[in-house]
């Protein structure tokens, strides 16, 4: 699949576009308590986790939280600053974002495990400098969030302006990306013997 | 790039294979799960149809929505019985050991593995939980994966993981009376910062690293990820190996002559290269508390609410989301906020010596009127240990509330929560918006006794003032 992705079907195949709305979620260090509050993880499946992404910030501005205003209904591209999923290592986080519709994001930084997280499930978190990600947060609220074109192979965006933002994707994740292989299991898997050595080469396993 | 750290040893002893896409192929020795972030991955390995590759390297606990009042089946919550007849249906179907509830081994899943002496240095660590860099106290290279690699790890028994650069965070000089570890590792996060970590292990040494007990390098490890590291670790000594030796899981006779002989040679070698150094002094660190709402948003208690001039230009936002949050007034002494609820426990600081510190403080004192504190120990053989030495009457007769072992208010995914606009001193690791079961509730992190001082008082107070006083 090298078509962008669409709401109604989860990352699944080779990544190589995500076109769609962007939400900008503004401000530094959002953890993943706000992403998804811990009272939303008492549950066996991720199922109904997209309805309550960012429940209590949602809550507080009362309809006005991007989330939930109407104009970006569908959006798939989320745009935030600095350390965005830091804390928790819940992947109740990212599995709740594709739920609403996040096919991809753009950020100053990622913490790790919400990266990887990002990653197993086949969105890719682009990163750009501070000036870069608020210059894009300002033309997509003066765009009126108008559709983007994010490229995984060039790691660019254009909005519907033609403007062009020049983005950073690691190689490693690009190339998974791009693939098909972002899930690691199959690979993982695939290299048994030498697990099966490297284990035999550990005193601990072996009674030392 | 670092080189010869106790880090690149075991990183390299655990390499399979490199992948396509760069990454390392990481075997895991020891993945430990809990009921929150394992239903889904049991989930996924069924419909694979994949067995676990190695059911006795992985142990499972429950801990996050276990009650602390009364942990009789099945729960008053539905929800949180299904989680744990769930966790107990998958470790039953794949075989793999279940520490329950009454066992008399289940408590927080950092808190018992090391008890049982599952963690052991030159391991690779893993859990689906940002906290398990505890375990890198032991000189165990450990950190917290999603609920996919959790899945991955019960697969195949490794990971696909990138490496980290590490930093050596060289602490000299020695903690002072009424500082703790919990103080050290909140300081050094207000220094480095909530981001200041991300991309690097964190390698703690130097003479006050040497000097901390086991749980006191516990409560120090458990907190790298709140400074953005996603694993910390001590190098192992003859602390760690007096730690060990005699535990369930410790290597026995012959065999623990072999392992203290392996474990010696894994720790950083003297011609240790390192990405990078930062330099404390544990003297010049006074009790912590945090004020706003991130763990690096923290002072000492003998100093103000940062204004905004004080306040690194990049960081004032978030000063003034904390300032609008927690309605506290910048420039004003946090000595003396008042307080509603004192919660003593959680993976960080839930271990017999963290309430025998908070119990000291309040033995022959009462809690102040109107204050809810509760004491929450972090396992059933931490509880047991308390109780034997009368750490429960002690709490009991001071006012404070004697509850049974979970993760509890920490993150309130048990009955055990904040209300409304109310306001915590909590031993737990994190201060965010609403991590306390409230979605205004506010928080402020500090060590045990800590907490106990300030529910003696009603209000954050200095615990040195406490400690050299008697009641």
């Amino acid at each position: 699949m090298t078509a962008a992705m669409t709401t109604s079907s989860f990352p699944f195949g080779p990544v190589s576009a995500v076109r769609g709305r962007a939400v900008v979620i503004a401000g530094d260090d959002i953890d993943t308590d706000r992403i998804i509050p811990a009272r939303f993880l008492k549950c066996v499946t991720f199922d109904g986790l997209g309805e309550q992404v960012f429940a209590d910030d949602r809550a507080e501005l009362s309809g006005e939280h991007p989330f939930d205003r109407a104009e970006l209904q569908g959006a798939s591209v989320l745009v935030v600053n600095r350390n965005f999923g830091c804390g928790s290592s819940r992947e109740h986080a990212p599995q709740a974002l594709m739920r609403w519709g996040i096919r991809a994001l753009v950020g100053e930084s990622f913490a790790e495990i919400f990266y990887g997280n990002c990653l197993a499930l086949g969105i890719p978190c682009f990163t750009a400098s501070h000036a870069s990600v608020l210059s894009l947060q300002e033309a997509l609220i003066a765009d009126n969030y108008q559709e983007l074109s994010l490229s995984l192979a060039t790691a660019s965006l254009e909005n519907s302006q033609g403007q062009l933002w020049q983005l950073e994707l690691q190689s490693g994740p690009q190339q998974m990306l791009a693939s098909g292989q972002w899930d690691a299991t199959s690979q993982l898997l695939a290299n048994d013997g030498e697990l099966a050595r490297t284990a035999a080469s550990l005193p601990y396993i072996n009674g030392f | 790039m670092s080189a010869g750290t106790l880090y690149d040893k075991v990183w390299d002893l655990h390499r399979v294979a490199q992948l396509p896409g760069g990454s390392t192929q990481l075997f895991i020795g020891l993945h430990l799960i809990h009921e929150v972030t394992s239903p889904q991955a049991f989930a996924a390995l069924k419909d694979l149809g994949l067995p676990v590759r190695l059911p006795e390297r992985t142990v499972a606990t429950v801990d996050h929505i276990v009650p602390t009042t009364s942990q009789a089946r099945p729960f008053a919550d539905p929800l949180a019985e299904e989680m744990l007849a769930t966790l107990e249906r998958n470790c039953s179907d794949y075989g793999i050991p279940l520490h329950g509830l009454g066992s008399g081994r289940q408590g927080i899943v950092h808190v018992i593995a090391p008890e049982l002496g599952l963690t052991q240095p030159g391991m690779t660590v893993a859990c689906g939980d940002s906290h398990t860099s505890t375990h890198g106290a032991f000189g165990a290279i450990a950190f917290g994966i999603g609920t996919s690699q959790v899945r991955d790890v019960l697969a195949s028994q490794s990971l696909s993981m990138g490496k980290l650069k590490v930093r050596r965070i060289w602490v000299g000089g020695q903690l002072q009376p009424g500082v703790y570890a919990k103080d050290l590792v909140l300081h050094i996060i207000r220094v480095l910062g909530v981001k200041g970590g991300v991309g690097y292990a964190y390698e703690f040494a130097g003479p006050a690293i040497d000097a901390l007990t086991m749980e006191e390098r516990m409560t120090l490890c458990n907190m790298a990820i709140e400074g953005g590291a996603r694993c910390g670790y001590v190098n192992p000594d003859a602390v760690t190996f007096a730690y060990l030796q005699g535990r369930p899981y410790a290597p026995k006779a012959q065999a623990w002559e072999r392992a203290v002989a392996w474990w010696r040679g894994l720790a950083s070698g003297a011609d240790a290269v390192f990405d990078d150094e930062v330099r404390f002094d544990a003297a010049a660190i006074a009790p912590t508390v945090t004020w706003g709402i991130t763990p690096g948003q923290g002072i000492g208690v003998d100093e103000t609410v940062p204004t905004l001039e004080q306040t690194e230009p990049d960081e004032r936002p978030l000063a003034q989301e904390a300032y609008r949050y927690m309605d506290l007034q910048p420039g004003t002494p946090i000595a003396g906020t008042a307080v509603d609820v004192c919660f003593i426990g959680s993976c960080t600081n839930g271990r017999l010596s963290d309430l025998q510190a908070a119990a000291a403080v309040a033995k022959g004192r009462h809690v102040a009127p109107g204050i809810k504190a509760f004491v929450v120990p972090g396992s059933e053989q931490v509880a047991a240990a308390a109780e034997a030495e009368g750490l429960d009457q002690v709490f009991r007769e001071a006012g404070f509330e004697w509850r049974e072992p979970g993760c509890s208010m920490c993150l309130a995914m048990n009955p055990d929560r904040l209300e409304g606009r109310q306001i915590s001193a909590s031993s737990s690791n994190r201060n965010f918006k609403g991590r306390q079961g409230s979605a205004t509730g506010r928080t402020l992190l500090m060590s045990p006794a800590m907490v106990a001082a300030a529910a003696i008082a009603g209000k954050v107070c200095d615990v040195r003032q406490m400690i050299n006083t008697t009641p």
